[in-house]
């Protein structure tokens, strides 16, 4: 028997760990209290009032909802092409050994594992060397190198606790290659791939490092919020855009977890 | 009843007919010769990744050889080390001297917050307890990193709440104390080297926590209790057994909060001095100045700089804890 179950943990320790999680949430639920403030110039704390009038501002203003667009777009296209990258390139390195396994596992960890600063002027030093001007399409692309990883480390997760023979029972039973694709393998890494995709998804709403280098004059969410963050035109309309943000990945970050809980337990792990 | 009626006249074929037509061709090629099947899966990927990044990443290190006419401002493109040699220009030194001492100082501060986390969720949570640390380390990390930089502006800025509660506890005397010493200081947090350490420190934190916590899930209970047993404090236990335990755990850690640290340009630009780090030498470099060779050769410097970490990182087998 264990004797490890059921101990108490010393105080200091709880103490410790209490502290630590207090100081990584306290500041973003400070985010929610600034939504809300009647002042308009300046950080001022404890709020002189609240309001809710900021919500409209922020509702008519064409900028945002131009940013709010564009990061959608983005996020949903490269989340499409990192799912069909990703996917394959999980298939291939858990389905079989080849040579230059490890070389492509690599490969796909590079993007996150280098500073995003440098895949960032690496892609602007490319396209301007290969005179592409900045567009949609070069966001994208930059985008989708990046999200490939999680999409991989979702499924290959669920590659690996998914048995090979579940395919040659299939392909006994007289289905070919497509029809074991759609009803064996697809139905097994469909929550893993959801989960990654919806990771891709937040990653790539949240990019500001390499896209900074990618969209030219184009304005992104995260380009917005840093735009207001160096120079600060109307910091009310900042506050509910930050309060919005949040919200917006928080969500597809909670349903990832609730997709892959038991088992994997790695849907966050890769960023 | 005779045999004939028992058997079925026409029997159904063990081996059902192929599809047919190209549907069935592909399909069968695909199971004959599994190698084409992987060839075709990894083409996409690999034609993606290789062209798009390792091919940018090549034209960034091709263009720190290259150097920049100092009077027209144009790039030549003709081989030189002269931009390397640019590099070790004193204020340049200086530049990577501050961000490596910043990196190494964000993860040692990272590391001692994120130890108890780790160990409490990896020793002591269970159940929901044990969902509840794990969303906990999650959410924070997924958060968006440009709001997290936000609401710290609003903490440490001079009107923000950290000044209002020192003062409300009396406590005033202390931070003007701190913000009056030379390096550290400044005309307030929003504008100071703390500031952007602890910034830092906040941002790469669950980078740090969640390889920590993965080492110490390793370590077994009764290890700690024979050690206990064995007549060893808790200080003791710590320092010969935990910690040599949880240290590949903390060093696959330390690669991201070091690599983050080394890259990152926005952090020490909004919250932080004017003085400058890797990140923000090589955005100006290769925006304001046009100076995209010595912004590329900045690059190579954080690149050699961990290539050398992971080289001893994996040495110290830090790899197995991620």
């Amino acid at each position: 028997m264990r004797s490890d179950r059921g101990q108490r943990a010393p105080l200091g320790l709880k103490i410790a760990a209490a502290c630590g999680l207090l100081f990584l949430h306290l500041p973003i639920l400070l985010i929610f209290v600034y939504a809300f403030t009647t002042e308009e110039k300046s950080f001022v704390w404890p709020p002189p009032g609240l309001t809710t009038q900021w919500f409209a501002v922020t509702w008519n203003r064409p900028d945002v909802w131009d940013a709010l667009s564009l990061s959608v777009r983005v996020a949903a296209i490269s989340t499409a092409i990192a799912l069909v990258l990703g996917t394959l390139c999980a298939a291939a390195v858990s389905q079989t050994r080849f040579f230059g396994r490890e070389a492509i596992s690599l490969l796909v960890i590079l993007p996150i594992a280098l500073p995003g600063i440098i895949t960032g002027i690496a892609l602007r030093s490319a396209f301007a060397l290969a005179d592409i001007p900045f567009s949609f399409w070069t966001i994208v692309l930059g985008h989708a190198t990046f999200c490939v990883v999680v999409v991989y480390n979702n499924a290959v997760a669920r590659f690996r606790r998914t048995s090979g023979s579940m395919i040659e029972a299939s392909m006994d039973l007289g289905a070919d290659g497509f029809q074991t694709f759609r009803h064996v393998v697809l139905p097994n890494i469909a929550t893993a791939l959801l989960a990654g995709g919806m990771l891709a998804f937040a990653l790539s709403f949240d990019e500001v490092i390499v896209t900074t280098f990618t969209a030219g004059q184009q304005q992104t969410v995260p380009i917005w919020m840093l735009e207001e963050l160096i120079r600060p035109r109307q910091r009310p309309v900042t506050n509910v855009v930050a309060m919005v943000v949040v919200l917006v990945t928080l969500l597809p970050i909670l349903f990832a977890y609730y997709l892959t809980r038991d088992g994997d337990q790695i849907a966050g792990s890769g960023k | 009843m005779t045999i004939d009626a028992a058997i079925p006249r026409a029997p159904a074929p063990a081996i059902l007919p192929g599809s047919g037509g190209m549907r069935g061709a592909l399909s069968d090629l695909f199971w004959r010769r599994p190698k084409f099947l992987l060839a075709l899966m990894l083409l996409p990927p690999v034609l993606w990744l290789g062209i798009v990044y390792i091919g940018s990443l090549f034209a960034l290190l091709a263009q720190s050889f290259f150097s920049i006419d100092e009077f027209s401002g144009l790039i030549n493109r003709e081989f030189t080390l002269k931009t390397y040699g640019d590099l070790f220009q004193a204020a340049n030194l200086d530049i990577i001297l501050r961000t490596v001492t910043m990196a190494a100082l964000v993860t040692l501060a990272s590391a001692i917050i994120a130890f108890p986390i780790a160990y409490y969720a990896a020793r002591y949570a269970r159940g929901r307890w044990k969902a509840l640390f794990y969303l906990g380390v999650m959410l924070p990390l997924w958060s968006s990193y440009l709001v997290k930089i936000y609401a710290w502006k609003l903490i440490l800025a001079k009107e923000g709440i950290l000044t209002w509660l020192l003062a409300n506890l009396n406590l005033l005397w202390l931070l003007d104390g701190w913000l009056s010493l030379p390096i550290v200081g400044g005309n307030s947090l929003s504008v100071s080297f703390t500031g952007t350490f602890i910034v830092f420190v906040y941002v790469w934190l669950p980078f740090m926590i969640l390889p920590v916590q993965a080492a110490l899930e390793r370590v077994p209970g009764n290890l700690v209790e024979a050690s206990s047993d064995l007549g060893a404090s808790p200080g003791q236990t710590f320092r010969n057994v935990l910690f040599p335990l949880a240290l590949p755990g903390i060093v696959a850690g330390s690669i991201f909060t070091f690599s983050l640290t080394l890259g990152d340009y926005i952090i020490p630009q909004i919250i932080g001095t004017s003085r400058l780090f890797i990140g923000q030498a090589v955005y100006s470099q290769q925006g304001t100045a046009g100076n995209i060779p010595l912004a590329a050769a900045f690059t190579v410097v954080p690149i050699v700089i961990m290539g050398f970490y992971l080289w001893g990182a994996k040495r110290m087998g830090a790899f197995d804890a991620l």
